[in-house]
């Protein structure tokens, strides 16, 4: 199978600080790869690796086969990339965004208009194509800079966080965008520290933290392997002594304001532990998720 | 022929904004020279007495050609400051830039051509009020447009180079009020320099604005000799150059992290 990223070994530091600490990726063509992990896991300086802004300190780094260190603008000239932070030109109208951005691919201008269009539907904002960007709401930017990042007909797209600080419905229209273009065939990289949208979006992903992978797999495969089926939640009053129910589960994780207790069924967990005469003040069962994954490697919960 | 080309679309980048825009910054182009060489130059300029000094011609003509550079330099600053850092900062374009093929070199290319392409306009536009309102003294105040474009971006691009290296806009009136003023007073353009205590001189000699309005005023008059022109060319040049070189090493810096 061919690989459109491959790294290896592959070290980044600033000064004295080192982000990415030796991260072994490969990513193949056709799927959607996350990186998952908490602000400050090396997420995003390894983005910037391989979107070819940003040189690499260490180790070995493929980009649809070439090296970022001497092939630089080839290989953007091939990806697309959603920042982070939106850097749209807040002057020019919706249209001139995409047909700029076009230019500095070399295309034509005539190639440009049409992709405009092309592009404005698919980020719906063809209604809104003539007015200036910066009044647009935070959704509507995003989806324009998504729009945007397509005007090469990239075979690699890049999205940094690509709903962080937008609201759920917002954050659906855009995942649906998503879904369209990996029926495409576009390969998706996508960063984020949402564990749902890492299992709605990801094929596969690696778990980050501290610049390292904590784990790597499917979505169920690393939920398998390092969680139980279902998770039974069990809330306290605040400052309350929390009970030891380490016999009634594979294994209790200790939070702030809650126990959670893995185990294969929730109901019968939670029908023990009103039986041994537990009483919290709420109770959930769920099946596992990411987060739980997250919690058993690191100790730490994602957003916090 | 690539880096041309690739630059060229930065340059685009603002023409297109212009092509929406350039009702507002074309009323100050117009009315700010107008203004200008009618206060300073008319108004101001009937009560001095023409002298040897001055090259024996009336103020408003003597005051022209410098005028055209002294506008090109502000221009410039103005060019080179905030806009740079919004660049960075507020509005990131440049990162969404050097997200194609466009490299940080390149960024600073197309910007570098889209500031000479304005200076240069305006620089037209102030030279033809300038003929109309009788202050040229000779057909040499044409070569005025390309020296004031010159000393403007040889303050621009070491500007450039600065502005990239910020985070806060703080030291931008700094610079305009202990840079930009007193090479907007003091380096020849309302008076001979000589009027100037020695000691003060060698500093005039260091900016971009005194080279400009030598080339500028002596290009006017017929007063320029090859040697002093190629002089101040030569300086002008290099400080293009350097600001060039520091600009395209503090934007990698910036950009490729």
């Amino acid at each position: 199978m061919e690989h459109l990223v491959e790294a290896k070994a592959l070290t980044k530091h600033f000064g004295t600080f080192a982000a990415v600490r030796g991260i072994d990726v490969e990513v193949r063509r056709g799927e959607a790869f996350g990186f998952l992990g908490p602000n400050g896991a090396g997420k995003s300086s390894t983005m910037r690796m391989i979107a070819c802004v940003s040189g690499r300190t260490g180790g070995e780094l493929k980009v649809l086969g070439m090296d970022p260190e001497r092939d630089g603008p080839r290989i953007r000239a091939r990806i697309g990339v959603v920042p982070q932070l939106d850097n749209l030109d807040l002057e020019l109208t919706v249209r001139q965004n995409l047909q700029i951005y076009g230019r500095y691919f070399g295309m034509s201008r005539q190639q440009c208009r049409e992709k405009a269009v092309e592009l404005l539907e698919f980020a719906q904002l063809s209604d809104r194509a003539d007015q200036e960007v910066e009044p647009l709401s935070g959704g509507m930017k995003r989806r324009l800079t998504i729009a945007r990042s397509l005007v090469n007909d990239p075979e690699l797209l890049l999205l940094d966080e690509p709903t962080t600080g937008l609201d759920p419905q917002a954050r659906h229209l855009l995942w649906d965008r998503l879904f369209r273009l990996k029926q495409d065939g576009v390969t998706l990289i996508i960063t984020t520290h949402y564990m749902d949208e890492a299992e709605q979006l990801c094929d596969r992903l690696v778990v980050m933290d501290g610049g390292r992978i904590a784990a790597e797999g499917s979505p169920g495969e690393l939920i398998n392997r390092y969680s139980t089926k279902e998770v039974l939640e069990l809330r306290f009053q605040p400052g309350a002594e929390k009970p030891d129910l380490e016999r009634f589960a594979e294994r209790v994780e200790v939070l702030p304001d809650r126990l959670l207790l893995y185990t294969q069924d929730g109901e019968h967990t939670l029908a023990k532990v009103h039986e041994h005469g537990v009483q919290p003040i709420q109770s959930l069962v769920r099946r596992s998720s990411l987060e739980d994954v997250f919690l058993r490697l690191t100790g730490r919960t994602l957003v916090d | 022929m690539q880096t041309l080309r690739a630059s060229w679309f930065g340059f685009e980048k603002h023409w297109l904004w212009y092509r929406r825009n350039w009702r507002a910054t074309a009323v100050s182009s117009f009315l700010s020279p107008l203004l200008f060489l009618v206060a300073l130059g008319l108004g101001f300029g009937s009560q001095v007495q023409s002298t040897a000094l001055i090259g024996g011609v009336p103020y408003l003509q003597y005051l022209a050609p410098a005028l055209v550079v002294i506008t090109a330099v502000q221009g410039a600053t103005f060019e080179s400051t905030y806009a740079i850092m919004s660049s960075f900062i507020w509005q990131k374009t440049y990162i969404g830039m050097v997200a194609t093929p466009i490299t940080p070199a390149q960024v600073v290319y197309g910007q570098v051509m889209w500031i000479a392409s304005q200076l240069f306009a305006r620089s037209v536009v102030f030279v033809g009020i300038a003929v109309a309102l009788g202050a040229a003294n000779g057909p040499g105040i044409g070569l005025a447009v390309l020296f004031a474009t010159l000393a403007g971006l040889a303050f621009s691009c070491p500007l450039i180079a600065y502005s990239a290296t910020l985070d806060k806009p703080d030291s931008f009136n700094t610079i305009f009020r202990f840079v930009l003023m007193p090479m907007t007073l003091f380096t020849g353009a309302f008076f001979p320099v000589s009027q100037l205590p020695d000691w003060l001189r060698p500093l005039v000699w260091l900016t971009p604005a005194w080279h400009g309005i030598e080339l500028a005023r002596g290009a006017t008059f017929g007063t320029l000799g090859l040697l002093p022109a190629l002089g101040h060319t030569a300086y002008l040049v290099a400080m293009i150059a350097v600001g060039l070189f520091f600009a395209v090493r503090f934007f990698y810096r910036r950009l490729a992290v």
